[in-house]
């Protein structure tokens, strides 16, 4: 019995040890997911140091803010605007993670709780909890990216993706040597046949005889999945992949680079949303051909600003495209984008902004779009 | 007694190995359970939202602990919920019914669907001896794919969500939901604690109950006293799934009021295999393990924001509390060996 006591007093007294240990820390440990350089001047800083009270924050999907892609994106965009206007990071702006989908709810009510100004739902999967959160809460603002939303305190951002992959069909048709490639979508949803419908036409208009796999995951966060949708277009002779897919397109990378790296293959990816340069280097090569860059960490400074200043578009959808640099393609892997490919995508970017050429936004326009070439 | 002393201690100790880890990379523990006390009850909007989520994981948890009081590692909880929450959603948008007959047929149904997607590995257990691990596993990834495509080609046209049910199948509690600030609270909570109930009362007061139990602790013993083994191991899994099946009902007609296509598993199904795991495999076991994994599931979505914890400490720190509780063979051990040197 006593060895038992002493067990105790052993477990209690490290709990106790363990609690003042973390008052201790109180002070670091508040900012301590920001530089951390000077922690001290920092936390003197908070809270005054901001630009008047504007405070915006927002919601990922499940992706997450590391997710090299979209939400990534817009979480730099939050970073860069809290940087320009001296705001905090969890005072001025903050995001909120979301492990599943019945968290998007409850997280959109807790940052309307902490009584941010804006709010940003990230992703068309938010869309009926933006919705819903919105309409409970007048007061505050909302905004919903990459799809639309109902609503007299939301705004809605969308990019013109079908613009930007007209353009990486333009380039992939100019880049394959076998006269085929692939498109590995996430979900098979609205939003992703944008990126497919305007892929399949920038690909058709520059070789109307190419041949153009399209197979959707199912997923924006199954990577093992898009290894094995791009090992098998690999396979059946595809060399360039373009992926709309979120996470689930880190798996087409790692395909590609395995096969470059085991031998003579010359495969290529397209990324999207961000320029995904880095996910597709091995050594000094790369297989990266471009990306689709989806400018969201631009649209969701835009927006925030505009807010700030009062002028929030509410009730708006605001469109980013290639007009206003919204979306675009990288041109970070200058060996593999030669000139003839570089220029054959300013033609059709010209053209696009023109108004020469329509990208088609869904599978029916692209259908027609290419029987009419 | 060990019962209820061993998942205490793990817990106790996983939270404390959570303050270590914490600490470790230079958080603040005690701000960070703060923040996840405040994030499950701080005000009513969490606490509707802590009663949302535990509402699936009693069922789910039942689910799991009577297969497993049967003898049987009902894995498949997962593949259950997901048909019950179609099955549920289904017959909310589709049929018309008048108002309390349609959410009780919605829940039957999706109670069916559940026990049907149990009834399979059940029989292929009885009839054929498969392990029913390997069947439910396979079965998980039939449900999810199936719910998807169900979902894209026949529920609706293409699209990747169902519409709403139709508000007289909905569990939504209008006035709870008020008071609560717009949490997604439900009327599940009541059908979760019946069946609480009922798994109770099934096991302990009725002889079918009695030989359920009997073949779970000896299936040799139970068929030389002459009951039909074969036979409770089917009506084990067909109730386990009905359990997993209201438990996505809960989400189906509360939470959510649709279904989508999922890239993923919900979880919920896994989940429940801890909470009964935590809770000993019995029906008020299940309840107050069920809380605390609701709790800790939404009180730990406020720990980055409020504490600046990241959410993958929070993961770490609810699976060590599963280990401890996993090992909680080691902690009676070292419970048993102190107490008995100590005399």
């Amino acid at each position: 019995m006593r060895r038992l006591l002493f067990l105790l007093t052993l477990v209690l007294t490290l709990g106790i040890f363990l609690a003042a240990c973390g008052s201790s820390e109180e002070g670091g440990s508040s900012d301590s997911e920001g530089s951390g350089s000077d922690s001290e001047s920092q936390e003197e800083g908070s809270g005054e140091g901001g630009n008047e009270d504007f405070s915006v924050a927002m919601v990922t999907d499940t992706g997450g803010v590391d997710d090299k892609s979209f939400n990534q994106s817009a979480w730099e965009g939050l970073q860069a605007f809290g940087e320009a206007n001296g705001l905090e990071e969890g005072e001025g702006f903050d995001y909120a993670q979301s492990e599943s989908d019945a968290d998007y709810t409850t997280n959109l009510n807790r940052l309307v709780r902490e009584e941010y100004n804006l709010i940003f739902g990230i992703g068309f999967l938010l869309q009926p909890d933006v919705e819903k959160v919105a309409s409970q809460f007048p007061e505050t603002n909302f905004a919903l990216v990459d799809a639309v939303a109902e609503g007299d305190n939301v705004a809605s951002i969308t990019f013109k993706e079908h613009q930007g992959s007209f353009l990486a069909g333009v380039a992939a048709a100019h880049k394959t040597q076998s006269d085929h490639v692939g498109f590995v979508g996430g979900v098979d949803s609205e939003l992703i046949n944008k990126f497919e419908s305007g892929f399949r036409a920038g690909a058709k208009t520059v070789n109307p005889d190419i041949q153009i796999d399209v197979q959707y995951a199912e997923s924006f966060n199954s990577a093992d999945q898009g290894k094995l949708i791009a090992s098998n277009m690999y396979s059946q002779g595809a060399d360039v992949i373009y992926h709309a897919a979120g996470g689930t397109g880190n798996g087409v990378f790692s395909e590609a680079k395995d096969r470059v790296r085991g031998g003579d293959e010359e495969v290529w990816v397209i990324g999207v949303d961000r320029d995904q340069h880095d996910e597709g280097a091995i050594g000094d090569t790369n297989v990266t051909l471009t990306s689709m860059v989806k400018r969201v960490d631009l649209a969701v400074q835009d927006v925030s600003k505009q807010a700030m200043n009062g002028e929030f578009p509410a009730g708006e959808v605001v469109e980013y495209g290639l007009e206003d640099d919204g979306v675009s393609l990288a041109r970070t892997n200058e060996e593999a984008m030669t000139e003839e490919i570089v220029s054959a995508v300013e033609e059709w970017k010209q053209k696009i902004i023109d108004g020469e050429v329509e990208a088609p936004q869904t599978r029916d326009a692209a259908e027609e779009y290419i029987n009419s070439l | 007694m060990f019962n209820i002393l061993v998942p205490l201690i793990s817990v106790v100790l996983g939270l404390l190995a959570g303050a270590l880890i914490m600490i470790s990379f230079g958080y603040n523990p005690v701000a960070g359970y703060a923040a996840m006390w405040n994030g499950a009850f701080g005000d009513a909007y969490f606490l509707g939202e802590t009663v949302r989520q535990v509402t699936p994981y009693v069922l789910s948890g039942l689910a799991v602990a009577f297969a497993m009081r049967a003898g049987l590692l009902n894995i498949g909880v997962e593949g259950q919920v997901i048909v019950g929450w179609l099955a549920a959603v289904w017959i909310g948008s589709s049929f018309g019914m008048p108002p309390v007959l349609h959410v009780i047929v919605a829940l039957l149904v999706a109670a069916i669907a559940g026990g049907l997607w149990g009834f399979v590995p059940g029989l292929l257990k009885a009839k054929l001896g498969v392990h029913e691990v390997i069947v439910t596993i396979m079965m998980n990834y039939i449900a999810l794919y199936l719910s998807n495509s169900l979902i894209r080609g026949v529920l609706t046209d293409g699209s990747d969500r169902t519409e709403n049910v139709a508000s007289t199948a909905s569990l939504a509690a209008p006035w709870l939901r008020e008071i609560t600030f717009f949490s997604r609270i439900h009327y599940g909570f009541i059908v979760a604690l019946l069946m609480a109930f009922t798994m109770w009362f099934v096991l302990n007061k009725t002889t079918r109950g009695f030989e359920l139990r009997a073949v779970g602790s000896n299936p040799f013993a139970s068929e030389y006293a002459g009951m039909k083994v074969g036979r409770n191991i089917i009506i084990a899994m067909v109730i386990s799934g009905g359990f997993a099946g209201l438990a996505g009902a809960m989400e189906g007609l509360g939470t959510f009021q649709y279904a989508s296509v999922s890239s993923g598993f919900t979880n919920i199904g896994f989940d429940g295999i801890a909470v009964a795991l935590l809770g000993a495999n019995t029906a008020i076991g299940v309840v107050l393990a069920a809380i605390l994994f609701g709790t800790l599931k939404i009180g730990a979505l406020n720990m980055p924001t409020q504490a600046g914890v990241p959410t993958e400490l929070v993961d770490i720190v609810i699976a060590l509390i599963i280990l401890f509780v996993a090992s909680g063979y080691v902690i009676r051990w070292v419970f048993l060996k102190f107490s008995k040197e100590g005399k």
